[in-house]
């Protein structure tokens, strides 16, 4: 996983709310087996509109996404932060995030920032005043940062210590192996098992 | 002070926990299925890992796989290469599998609970957001990501944040031709499509006690809807009954009922927030929009956009309207439907069934529209053939069809034309879910089969 510790590019003011993940990408385009690729499935359905917001320039290279209340509701589907991330995104911003989504990002090294709806309401107003506006977003001052604006955001120590040294869930899980053992130990026997098939 | 019953299922699975990190937790039972898992086996190939305990791993065969013509292969490239990297997934790691064919394939929600699996107080996950189905036994089941289906396949554990929890009180009594299904979607109209994120919610009261097995299923699963990871009802003798018996029950049955008679939520527990719902004053519920808690009583109109204050939800209405092609003020009952699904892991279990066959017997469905009855599992399917279900519903004019998810996804050929408009009894109603361009309003099964035999979107007091 690549470290995150500030990032500076373009933003897409996505003007919608309640973005569900069969929008990001639909389900057609989980029909793979592997975990690279999936950039030209992400918003498939909007962006056959020319006039969508990602089929413009400069926005079509843009790296931080800036996007209506409840991102990422719907489907467990993580093509869906892959998608984002093989397009080129590193940052999501938006007033509130589907919980299934922000976990998924944060496994995967996409940064989901909360700003509130007034802050969010800015920044596509600045966006869109203009268009090649350069966006800072830092983890270690956690800010996010545009002309003379700097607006803080929260996120959690541990999300953020693991995304700035970019390490990998599992292993550090599986440094817990002794204790994922002693707890099996007392585990009790009526649980169920799939195997033997009965 | 008390525990909620969440609490307590979750303090109970803590392997660790330390200050400001996420628990770990141990989960019980880790379902896969095609489209979610492959990825996560690569990530165990490439790390050199093995999966800590395939005993407590089933995989099943469902999200993409066709409903017709299953002897065949798939003639979907995508879909046999899927279905094809699972099957070999599961024989390399020595993962249980149920293929297309075998009987006790289905939808992964179908066949946890039909083969036992799914009982009171374990921790269930899947890569699959439906996964809140299993909180009826009142588990802890929740729906992931394929990083961390990797993550429970590596550890049997997960590191998670604990939730905090929701009570909703549903109290009185359903009207005939109410559902449980009529319930959950009035609770997602009423709390929202985000109303529930963060929380797992437990569903409580009288009219939640009334309800069968399978209509508390078809409640959690809907959890998601309403933006909840899990939601969960605390196991009763229902709840027992309904699991003594199954393939998988517990051998030492009294040690482990007398666990779960412990798996309530503590008369003088806090839950963060509470919601009443009154089951008095439910109808028969569908959806306007393309979001679940787009919905209204089927007996009103399609709401007017200019009317809701919000101006996101405003926003939001006035292009679901435009997508679904809905004037406001159009009553519910006039919209002429093209394709009646009944199936899916939310009403696709033997009861589902039952209570369209019951509406559809000796009658037939309307010549404008088809109608696909796809039952959750392939014993789901079995049972309804030996009950003469599938002649109900052949005589009737619909399609009976092998076990899967369906249109209700359409990952398989089942599918909406674009601009096509369904009634179905699955759980989502976003843009494209059935088919590029398709136009879907959830229902119950019963207003799924009032419809069929009408043409529009009714309720069997229609007929």
């Amino acid at each position: 996983m690549e470290k995150f510790t500030t990032h500076t590019g373009n933003a897409v003011p996505l003007r919608r709310s309640n973005v569900d993940t069969d929008q990001i990408i639909p389900a057609v385009y989980l029909k793979r087996v592997t975990r690279s690729g999936f950039e030209d499935g992400l918003f498939a359905a909007w962006r056959n509109d020319p006039d969508f917001i990602l089929n413009k320039e400069p926005f079509k290279h843009g790296s931080i996404l800036v996007a209506g209340a409840d991102f990422g509701t719907g489907s467990s589907r993580e093509h869906a932060v892959w998608a984002l991330q093989n397009y080129g995104f590193k940052v999501v911003i938006s007033s509130r995030f589907a919980d299934i989504f922000r976990g998924n990002s944060a496994k995967g090294g996409l940064l989901t920032i909360v700003l509130s709806q007034e802050e969010v309401e800015e920044l596509w107003n600045a966006i869109e005043a203009s268009p090649n506006l350069a966006v800072t977003v830092s983890l270690e001052d956690r800010a996010v940062s545009y002309q003379n604006v700097k607006v803080g955001f929260e996120i959690d120590d541990y999300t953020r210590w693991r995304l700035m040294e970019g390490l990998d869930d599992i292993g550090l899980t599986l440094n817990h192996v002794a204790e994922i053992s002693a707890f099996e130990k007392v585990r009790p026997s009526f649980k169920p098992a799939t195997l033997p098939t009965k | 002070m008390g525990k909620t019953l969440a609490e307590k299922i979750w303090q109970e699975h803590v392997v660790k926990s330390a200050q400001g990190e996420p628990d770990l937790i141990y989960i019980d039972l880790h379902l896969i299925h095609e489209v979610t898992s492959a990825q996560a086996f690569d990530g165990l190939r490439i790390a050199d890992r093995k999966i800590r305990r395939p005993e407590l791993t089933i995989a099943t065969e469902d999200h993409n796989t066709p409903t017709q013509n299953i002897d065949k292969p798939i003639a979907d490239p995508v879909s046999k290469l899927q279905v094809d990297t699972l099957r070999n997934n599961c024989a390399e790691f020595g993962v249980r599998i149920h293929s297309l064919g075998d009987i006790d394939q289905g939808i992964v929600h179908v066949v946890g609970p039909q083969l036992g699996l799914t009982q009171p107080g374990m921790t269930i996950v899947c890569g699959d957001s439906h996964t809140s189905t299993h909180g009826a036994f009142g588990a802890l089941a929740f729906g992931i990501g394929t990083s961390e289906v990797e993550h429970v396949l590596a550890s049997q554990t997960l590191p998670l944040v604990r939730p905090k929890t929701m009570a909703i009180n549903v109290n009185g009594t359903l009207k005939k031709g109410v559902t449980s299904k009529d319930i959950i979607l009035a609770i997602i109209a009423q709390i929202g499509t985000g109303g529930g994120q963060g929380y797992v919610l437990e569903y409580r009261g009288s009219a939640i006690r009334a309800l069968s097995m399978e209509g508390r299923m078809t409640v959690c699963n809907m959890s998601i809807e309403a933006g909840a990871r899990a939601g969960l009802i605390a196991p009763d003798e229902k709840t027992f009954e309904y699991i003594k018996g199954k393939p998988h029950a517990p051998e030492n049955w009294d040690e482990a009922l007398a666990y779960w008679r412990t798996l309530f939520t503590d008369a003088d527990a806090k839950f963060d927030v509470e919601i009443n719902v009154n089951a008095d004053e439910l109808e028969p519920f569908v959806t306007w929009g393309t979001n679940p808690g787009q919905g209204a009583p089927l007996n009103s109109v399609v709401p007017d956009p200019a009317l809701i204050s919000d101006v996101e939800e405003r926003g939001a209405a006035e292009r679901a309207l435009i997508y679904m092609d809905l004037k406001a003020g159009t009553p519910l009952k006039e919209i002429a439907i093209d394709t009646v699904f009944l199936g899916s892991c939310t009403n696709g279990r033997i009861e589902d069934l039952r209570s369209a066959a019951l509406i559809l017997d000796g009658k037939k469905i309307a010549s404008s529209l088809r109608m696909l009855v796809v039952p959750g599992s392939a014993r789901v399917r079995l049972q309804a053939e030996s009950e003469g279900l599938d002649k109900v519903f052949i005589n009737a004019g619909a399609e009976w069809r092998n076990a899967g998810c369906s249109m209700c996804l359409g990952m398989n050929p089942d599918q909406l034309s674009p601009g096509e408009r369904s009634a179905s009894t699955s759980n989502r109603n976003f843009e494209g879910r059935q088919g590029k361009g398709g136009r879907t309003h959830l229902v119950s099964p019963l207003v799924a089969a009032a419809t069929a035999i009408r043409g529009t979107l009714s309720s069997p007091a229609d007929l």
